[in-house]
């Protein structure tokens, strides 16, 4: 979602390079067969829904408090990623110290490691036998099969979207503007938060954006630290699949429907910010 | 007395050949270890963070999968159902690569040298796999292909099965790595511009001639990190399965579902020592990537 | 002497920027470092902000010595040569962001920074994003944010690369004249000996790390000292300049 269409050049209609139609055809033939033709079968399925019974499935109780889960911990995990990636990205970017490559090869662990093996390492890490869970039952905080534990896993899961987002562009980033800040007497600690944040808060609020939507909608890591207790740790996809499984066919599509609607509202809000924020960047 | 650290140092950059004598000197920034203090603790608070969050968890993994044992290890590892669910992996990682590398080149290549309308629709109607969750991505092509989907009963009439089948595995893994190739090419190849094709082509170079000699050595890095990506996504694949296979053992169970129902029969062991494949891959996955992000540069 | 360099040298990574670079400015000079690319003047300048350390050598400012002293502790104003401006803040906001710093009360930063304003002409563009200004307007910005904590001293790192040829000339003598009004000691970088020479009062002319000649203007044209000043100086040019400023007048 960050990458910017360059116009290209031959803007007139006039195609010297070859290959148009046919890389065209190949595209949306594609696109549409794999991607966009199911996609469409969820709205075909939920136009058969009558109003009454969509809006009976996602107000009921356990439906709304599903989607509070999901959304409140999916939130608090991207906060808790973008304070960390900006340190992380930080680190990796401005220092030098032994064993930064491997610290930098570490980030995108979550991205290789399969979701379930990371959920059911997590849940053995953070249950009260666990080697963490243990130290904090011992002071009476439970991790697993609480939100804490849900948010635990969103973090795990979303952490390199913040540090893969902010590493560029703060490499990028002019020194000239910390220089002046200096110059003018700011300490460093002022100089970050109004010089340098401000340029990493585009790059930032696209991690954040990518952290919180992969949170909304992580099943694998999530589902196993849940514990699926009704009302308290049932996310919003799991209540689909709980759905599909009792074959409530329309129901679990309601309840995808609602989830599809937050996330491209998600998305299109991030973009909108970004797109009016790009305005600063001329000077 | 505090130095304000690591400041650059940058010798007029514009001015090439504008006097006499003038050299061309690129100047490293000076590494001053300054406020030492605040660097360390940042340093100690990331790699503590990736500790506590990413290693410590890998770390369980692999113990808990030696937890009884050698011996129950292998055992575990090369059960039947294992070694099914683990070639099904296989399968269904491949399919996705090869389809998503297809589709990544053409598309990326439309999208970066020709201008037409609708362009940025285009972009973001590929990235949509991305923003969905992937059991929403399983329940799509359930009421698709489904016995209540719209082509469930031609799909029933021609005697067809592809949800809680392996091909429904295929496609759910397809539809979840999706853009991964197209996003790594993209970006190279609309950098990269359109002067060199254009050149060829008034030579009267066909268009797979100026893909593989022109266009293909500029992106070759970006293909196959994008291959790694997708090969990662793929592997892991979870939730979107989930919902399609049906869980059925031996049959349409990829090796992360077989973790799933293993660690659900409270097999603990066996759950782990199924991961450690998984983890295995993954390591190799990363080294891969970092590899070729070396190369790269 | 006002800011005085004694003997200075600095080494990056084995690249030697400053070979004993010594020379002096006089209070309420305005003094240009001139020299062709990689001739190590940004890295003066530098070093009087603080921004880097020399390796050897003393740096005065009004006979203090100030190699311990973080820049912003040494009384001066930098204008950065792509200006630095902070891209989401306004110009009024930009100026201020010193006076903020310092924690100076409101009204009196808001006074300051409608003063300055009115300095750079500039009066109702306070509300302004960088953005949305020229070339020029930017560096008049750039000019009155290092001015707002009233410097003794003013640095300007190639005031003029980023502008149009057009309006370059016009802002220079703009910058003068307003360098004059305030009688704040400068000191600019720049590798155009025209710009040098009708702006300065005082040339360092510097040549591989080493500082060549430092004299005034005419000075520096017409007893050029070494054969690397001779070289550099275009004394056509000069001589033309000369004439149409004569006619000017």
């Amino acid at each position: 979602m960050e990458q910017q269409i360059v116009k290209v050049k031959n803007k007139k209609g006039v195609r010297v390079i070859p290959g148009f139609g046919l890389s065209m055809g190949v595209t949306l033939a594609m696109l549409g067969c794999l991607v966009l033709i199911p996609l469409a079968s969820i709205f075909i399925s939920a136009s058969q829904l009558k109003p009454g019974e969509f809006l009976d499935v996602v107000t009921s109780r356990q439906v709304v408090s599903g989607y509070a889960v999901s959304l409140s911990c999916a939130f608090f995990a991207a906060l808790i990623n973008a304070a960390f990636g900006i340190v992380l990205a930080w680190v990796l970017v401005r220092y030098d110290f032994p064993g930064k490559r491997l610290m930098d090869g570490l980030i995108e662990l979550p991205f290789a490691l399969p979701t379930a093996v990371a959920g059911i390492s997590l849940t053995y890490l953070y249950s009260d036998q666990g080697w963490i869970g243990s130290i904090f039952a011992k002071i009476g905080v439970d991790i697993a099969y609480t939100r804490i534990g849900i948010t635990i896993a969103m973090v795990f899961v979303g952490i390199p979207f913040v540090v893969r987002a902010v590493q560029p562009v703060l490499e990028k980033l002019d020194r000239q503007y910390e220089e002046a800040a200096l110059m003018l007497g700011a300490n460093k600690l002022y100089t970050f938060f109004r010089v340098i944040l401000p340029e990493l808060f585009p790059a930032l609020l696209a991690g954040f954006g990518l952290a919180f939507a992969r949170g909304i909608g992580e099943y694998g890591s999530v589902v196993f630290i849940a514990g699926n207790i009704p009302y308290k740790t049932q996310i919003a996809p799991l209540l689909i699949m709980t759905k599909l499984e009792q074959y409530k066919y329309a129901d679990a599509t309601a309840i995808a429907l609602v989830l599809l609607v937050i996330s491209f509202l998600l998305m299109f809000l991030i973009n909108s910010i970004q797109i009016y924020m790009q305005r600063f960047s001329k000077a | 007395m505090k130095k304000e650290e690591d400041l650059e140092k940058n010798i007029n950059p514009d001015a090439v050949g504008d006097g006499i004598h003038s050299i061309q000197k690129v100047i490293e920034p000076p590494k001053h270890a300054s406020r030492p203090i605040v660097k360390y603790i940042l340093i100690a608070v990331s790699a503590l963070f990736l500790l506590v969050m990413l290693v410590i968890p890998l770390i369980v993994a692999l113990v808990n999968a030696l937890g009884d044992g050698w011996a129950a290890y292998k055992e575990a590892v090369l059960d039947e159902y294992t070694l099914k669910a683990l070639a099904l992996t296989l399968l269904a990682t491949v399919s996705a690569v090869l389809v998503n590398t297809v589709f990544g080149m053409f598309a990326a290549y439309l999208l970066s040298k020709f201008y037409f309308r609708g362009r940025q629709a285009l972009a973001t109607l590929i990235d949509i796999p991305f923003s969905i969750s992937p059991v929403i991505a399983g329940l799509v092509f359930i009421l698709t292909f489904g016995n209540i989907g719209w082509m469930g009963d031609f799909l029933k009439a021609h005697d067809i099965k592809i949800v809680f089948a392996v091909p429904g595995v295929i496609l759910a893994t397809i539809f979840v790595t999706f853009p991964f190739v197209f996003r790594e090419l993209f970006p190279v190849m609309n950098a990269q511009g359109n002067d060199e094709e254009e050149a060829a082509a008034l030579m009267g170079a066909g268009g797979f001639t100026i893909f593989r000699r022109i266009t293909f050595p500029h992106i070759k890095w970006a293909l196959l990190y994008g291959v790694i990506l997708c090969t990662a996504r793929a592997m892991g694949e979870f939730g979107a399965v989930s919902v399609i296979s049906g869980h059925l053992r031996g049959k349409t169970n990829t090796l992360p579902l077989h973790v799933e129902i293993l660690y659900n029969e409270f097999n603990t062991t066996a759950a782990f020592a199924a991961s450690s494949i998984l983890v295995i891959l993954a390591a190799l996955v990363l080294i891969a990537r970092n590899i070729v992000e070396w190369k790269r540069k | 002497m006002y800011v005085e360099m004694k003997h200075i040298n600095k080494t990056f990574d084995g690249f030697q920027a400053s070979r004993d670079v010594s020379f002096g400015v006089e209070k309420g000079h305005l003094a240009a470092l001139l020299g062709p690319s990689g001739s190590g003047k940004t890295t003066i300048l530098r070093m009087i902000a603080g921004l880097d350390r020399p390796d050897e050598g003393d740096i005065l400012i009004d006979g203090k010595r100030v190699n311990d002293l973080p820049g912003s502790k040494r009384g001066i104003g930098f204008v950065f040569q792509n200006y630095a401006l902070f891209r989401y803040m306004t110009v009024a906001d930009n100026i201020a962001f010193g006076l903020e710093v310092q924690k100076k009360r409101k009204g009196e930063i808001k006074s300051r920074v409608e003063e300055l304003l009115e300095l750079i002409s500039m009066k109702d563009l306070g509300k302004r994003f960088p953005h949305q200004l020229s070339g020029g307007q930017r560096q008049r910005v750039a000019f009155a944010r290092a001015l707002a904590p009233n410097p003794q001293l003013l640095l300007l790192d190639e005031p003029f690369a980023a502008i149009d040829a057009k309006v370059r000339r016009e802002l220079r003598t703009w910058l003068r004249e307003m360098i004059g009004r305030v009688g704040v000691t400068s000191i600019f970088v720049t590798h155009d000996q025209e710009e040098a020479m009708e702006v300065a009062d005082q040339v360092i002319l510097t040549n591989l790390g080493r500082v060549e000649q430092v004299g005034t203007p005419e000075e520096i044209c017409l007893s050029p000292q070494t054969d690397f000043v001779r070289e550099f100086i275009d004394a056509k040019r000069f001589e033309a300049l000369m004439g149409i400023e004569k006619e000017e007048a």
